[in-house]
């Protein structure tokens, strides 16, 4: 049993040793400080701020609609909602460039509303909301779930109202889960690529994110693309240390 | 620290190996015996030559019996990436003379490359061209949604050389990492004009509208193609090379747009 399980640790852990043996340490600072590379990741952390705050405004309603309610479709609503979970983000850039898109199911109503999506940074948020949002829903319903009903049916039996329930009962009980599905969406959009390149395009300090930016480097200069590599390995861990802190003291 | 990473890769890669081949040795060598003398070359190729050296490789196999073309394609600097780590290529032809000329630094190449085929840019719109581009000088009007290939890729170099030929300063609202990609925005109207080769356009069929533009011959694509030294048949691989220099290969090229050499 211990030697698959070591086999597939190696598998994960090895490529990723690998990948820092070959960085170039001398130069790191100053491959990962070239303007296009502060550009980069001043971007991805700006776009996936917002991706989260957006994903926090959405997801607890959705959240909440799928665990304390119950109606026809409800099972294949959830299905839906997780999509993006499972599809190639490639996949959804083409479906987001064919809803939003210039000539998009709602790209002309958006363009008389003065609004403009295409090649803009706003497209990188809505690519990246698409594929962080089952990220939320999923922790925030699994928490809601088992957090139960109780404490809630309790307050409004002493005259709380709906609203006094969800804010000083419902979310300080699923707290942890939130925090866990708000950091698992940051991380999500962060690592965004597939949906990006395909529905917001590539354009230094607009829509060209940390990920495009080490795809593109990878032609002319691989010691930065590693480098940067090595800077978003290094924001995953945070993040994973961040989930599991969280985790942790929920327990 | 590089030299315990390669021998715990050594041992994961025998491992694995062992455990995968076990079963399959005996079958692999009893029909070895049985099947007919059969020789297979991979040819590494430039994946703006997709449509035109599948044909040629089919051509090549109906006029070789025993023979099996097998291809990559890819982007050219990913495909010299590849044969210079090791890959098992027999036939290389490249997009560009920058990314050949580094597998004949690394002495990778049989004989000299041969020049094949000519690439030129040409602008491409949706085919209602909304927004009437009409020479490349359009392309830098405000307003206009231009879509260019990054600076870094072969097609993006050579739409910077284009526009300091013809004096222009593009502002494009997004540099692409490849050819595809940027007629990828123009098919789906995104944007309102980009620059890609000729035999994109011609490929794209009615789904884009090329304009064509008098200094766009001021930069010249070479494909050049060779036979690469690490082929276990070299033979057959410089046989390749012939036909595609050769007249039925130029043929294919030049039905796709291309030019002659």
């Amino acid at each position: 049993m211990f030697i698959p399980a070591a086999l597939g640790a190696l598998l994960i852990v090895l490529p990723l040793a690998a990948m820092a043996s070959r960085v170039e340490w001398g130069e790191f600072f100053s491959l990962i400080s070239s303007d296009s590379s502060r550009a980069a990741l001043w971007l991805s952390l700006r776009t996936s701020a917002v991706s989260t705050l957006l994903c926090v405004v959405l997801g607890i309603p959705m959240a909440l609609v799928l665990a304390r309610t119950s109606f026809r479709g409800q099972t294949l609503l959830r299905s839906l909602v997780l999509l993006p979970l499972v599809l190639p983000p490639v996949v959804g850039g083409i479906a987001l460039l064919y809803t939003f898109g210039r000539r998009g199911l709602l790209g002309e109503t958006i363009e008389v509303l003065g609004l403009q999506i295409a090649f803009s940074t706003t497209a990188v948020i809505i690519a990246q909301t698409f594929v962080a949002l089952p990220f939320m829903v999923v922790s925030l319903e699994g928490a809601l779930r088992t957090a139960g009903h109780r404490y809630e049916t309790v307050a409004a039996t002493l005259g709380a109202r709906p609203t006094t329930v969800l804010r000083r009962v419902t979310l300080p009980l699923v707290l942890p889960g939130l925090a866990a599905g708000a950091v698992l969406s940051f991380a999500r959009a962060l690592g965004e690529f597939g949906a990006t390149i395909t529905f917001a395009g590539s354009l230094e300090g607009v829509t060209r994110t940390l990920p495009l930016e080490i795809y593109l480097q990878r032609e002319s200069d691989p010691d930065a693309a590693v480098a940067l590599s090595l800077v978003l390995v290094v924001i995953a861990v945070l993040v994973i240390g961040l989930v599991r802190g969280s985790r942790s003291s929920a327990l | 620290m590089n030299r315990t990473l390669a021998t715990l890769a050594a041992g994961l890669v025998l491992t694995t190996v062992a455990a995968c081949g076990s079963s399959d040795s005996d079958s692999a060598s009893g029909d070895a015996t049985k099947a007919p003398e059969t020789t297979t070359i991979t040819v590494f190729a430039a994946a703006s030559l997709k449509d035109t050296f599948t044909e040629i490789g089919k051509q090549f196999e109906a006029a070789n019996d025993g023979v099996t073309v097998t291809f990559n394609f890819a982007g050219s600097s990913d495909l010299v990436a590849q044969i210079q780590q090791g890959a098992p290529a027999d036939v290389f032809a490249s997009a560009d003379t920058k990314n050949m000329d580094k597998a004949t630094g690394d002495d990778l190449v049989e004989g000299t490359p041969r020049d094949f085929a000519k690439n030129t840019l040409q602008i491409a719109t949706p085919p209602d061209n909304p927004a009437r581009i009409a020479s490349i000088d359009d392309l830098a009007d405000s307003g206009v949604k231009v879509v260019l290939c990054a600076a870094e890729v072969p097609c993006g170099a050579a739409a910077a050389g284009v526009e300091k030929a013809a004096g222009v300063d593009i502002k494009p609202v997004s540099e692409e990492q490849s050819v595809t990609d940027v007629l990828g925005k123009v098919v789906s109207g995104e944007a309102d004009a980009g620059l890609v080769y000729v035999t994109d356009v011609k490929a794209a069929g009615d789904t884009v509208k090329g304009v064509t533009f008098p200094e766009s011959a001021e930069v010249i694509n070479t494909y050049p193609i060779a036979a690469l030294s690490g082929s276990k048949n070299a033979g057959v691989a410089q046989a390749f090379a012939d036909h595609v220099v050769g007249a039925k290969g130029q043929a294919v090229l030049a039905t796709a747009g291309f030019a002659k050499p």
